[in-house]
């Protein structure tokens, strides 16, 4: 008898075909109520610092060099009070095999399920975690499939996702494209099923430990370089891991560095919408995914998320479209180095934030990654030029995602936004009562304090002004 | 006609409007989910024919044949002329002036 391949019958087959293919039991950690182990989860599943080096030195990832970008701290020196514009770094990620801080997470991940006996890997991506689990697929001569969200019902791609699948079928994997909904999910569990592949899912312990090293070698470099940790470490935000995993490692090394997460303002579009699909110019590192994925780490495609970036934000900021696509202009006419778009969320506001700072003070940007075509200012600016955005020159506050892209008409109108990170410890309460739906224990009261980088009196107080 | 064994583009329809799941806007939920992907196709036919290919992990996939020897057809764009009005700006910014004339 054939299985119902229905909507409604693959998703309740999805405990099943999820577990089959994470190679990892997922319920020992859990207590039965909102509150799960997860330090547990991240030492048993994941690797040691010392693993992870080893296992990223022989695939081509890790060690990326930390570079100063003294033109970019000097204009930014030009526009701040006297005194004011910190040195701002950025760690060159693109130099990673992959061409982007992703090969650290399928270096582990791929790893792993050669390790356990799969054949293949699956990974649901429309970013550059496909290109890195297929390059890290390729070396570890597993079979790849990367499932992508790339076209609109007119068939429309955006171009930024059309590149990362030939760089997916050019490393040797194959490739499933496409139109806009989350039924992708769907799709993805189909294929784990037919094909009985590991999920190299971006969220599981093995990938987040895998972005440790990234946090680690930034303290590292810092004391060898500049005889301490950097002030403030700016990761661009989407999914979570990245800032996780860069914060996990920065502990363990004993930094005591300002975590402080950036996304491109996407706030009004909607990210399952047809229509609007192709009036974003940002595939990822914005709003529409860092906001619901901090305050519900759990709507990712594995039980239990690693990457739970509330529990190490210390700061939000926000950033406009039409200043990253500048700043992106900025990094190659002023530092030389061309470099895509949506990895410098994080280095526009490194830009601004830098202004409020002493001089004396150093912030890194955590990541680039690479460039070409279809991934590219250029190509990007001109694909929205012809889906009826708006592009001028002004003042970004007035940019309205999804009608126009306002590049700033001088660079001291870069400027950051403050996300309401309170509001979003609030959510996050919010988010775990209402999935639960429990009274939730004093271990729960516990664990939320720790999801939310608060403490039980906060955790409390939410609860109960929730009640009323 | 397109030869068994050679490299092509297929497409199908995933779920049909009224499949689509729930927590979908009502825009996405006008129109099918759609999958195109790639691979040798296992018998001659003619763009249009619905057909069976083999794909790089070995899958079997049926569809609409769509092309043969599909190409990547992303570039550069056209020219964004404000792209170089900002390069521009900020060398005028930082090392303009009349110390550098």
């Amino acid at each position: 008898m054939s299985k119902d391949m229905t909507y409604a019958a693959v998703m309740a087959r999805r405990p099943e075909i999820m577990k089959k293919a994470a190679g990892l039991d997922f319920s020992v950690f859990e207590s039965g109520s909102i509150a799960f182990d997860y330090e547990r989860m991240m030492k048993e599943a994941g690797f040691t610092i010392e693993e992870i080096q080893k296992i990223q030195s022989e695939h081509g990832v890790g060690n990326t060099p930390v570079i100063e970008l003294k033109n970019i701290t000097a204009l930014a020196r030009k526009l701040a009070p006297k005194g004011k514009g910190a040195r701002i770094f950025i760690k060159d990620e693109a130099a990673n095999a992959s061409g982007s801080f992703k090969a650290r997470r399928a270096s582990t991940a791929v790893y792993q399920a050669k390790k356990l006996g799969y054949k293949g890997v699956v990974t649901a991506t429309s970013g550059n975690y496909g290109a890195a689990v297929a390059s890290q697929a390729a070396m570890h001569g597993l079979k790849c499939i990367v499932v992508q969200e790339c076209y609109d019902s007119k068939g429309v791609g955006q171009p930024e996702i059309i590149e990362k699948a030939r760089k997916c079928e050019a490393l040797g994997a194959e490739v499933i494209q496409l139109s806009v909904g989350p039924e992708l999910f769907y799709t993805f569990l189909t294929i784990l099923e037919e094909t009985g592949y590991f999920n190299a899912s971006l969220y599981t312990p093995f990938a987040i430990a895998g972005i440790e090293t990234l946090g680690y070698e930034i303290a590292m470099q810092f004391r060898e370089k500049y005889g301490r940790d950097p002030d403030v470490v700016l990761a661009t935000n989407a999914g979570g891991g990245n800032l996780t995993g860069t914060a996990r490692g920065l502990k363990k090394a004993g930094a005591q560095s300002k975590i402080v997460a950036a996304s491109v303002d996407l706030t009004g579009l909607h990210m399952a919408s047809d229509k609007q699909f192709n009036k974003k110019s940002f595939t990822t590192g914005h709003t529409g995914f860092g906001m619901p994925f901090a305050t519900w780490p759990d709507r990712s495609d594995v039980p239990r998320s690693a990457a739970r970036p509330l529990r190490y934000i210390e700061r939000y900021l926000t950033v406009h479209q039409g200043e990253v696509f500048y700043m992106t202009e900025v990094l190659a006419t002023l530092e030389g180095l061309e470099k895509g778009p949506a990895g410098n969320t994080a280095l526009t506001a490194a830009f601004a934030l830098a202004q409020e700072m002493d001089q004396d003070q150093m912030i890194v940007v955590q990541e680039t990654e690479y460039t070409g075509a279809g991934k590219h200012i250029q190509p990007q600016l001109s694909f929205a030029r012809e889906n009826g955005i708006e592009i001028k020159f002004g003042d970004p506050k007035d940019e309205v995602a999804g009608q126009n892209i306002i590049l700033p008409s001088h660079p001291s109108l870069i400027k950051v936004n403050d996300a309401d990170v309170v509001g979003m410890r609030k959510s996050l309460i919010k988010n775990a009562l209402n999935n639960y739906k429990v009274i939730p224990t004093e271990e729960d009261i516990e664990f939320l304090a720790k999801e939310t980088n608060s403490d039980i009196e906060f955790v409390k107080n939410t609860i109960e002004s929730l009640d009323n | 006609m397109a030869k068994k064994g050679q490299w092509v583009l297929i497409h199908r329809k995933v779920l049909e409007p009224s499949e689509r799941a729930p927590q979908v806007p009502d825009d996405t939920k006008e129109v099918p989910l759609e999958l195109w992907v790639k691979g040798f196709l296992q018998e001659d036919a003619n763009i249009g024919d619905e057909v069976t290919i083999l794909t790089r992990t070995k899958r079997i996939e049926k569809g609409t044949l769509l092309e043969v020897n599909p190409y990547y057809k992303h570039d550069f764009g056209k020219f964004v002329p404000e792209l170089l009005q900002i390069s521009e700006q900020v060398k005028e910014i930082l090392f303009g002036g009349a110390d550098n004339e």
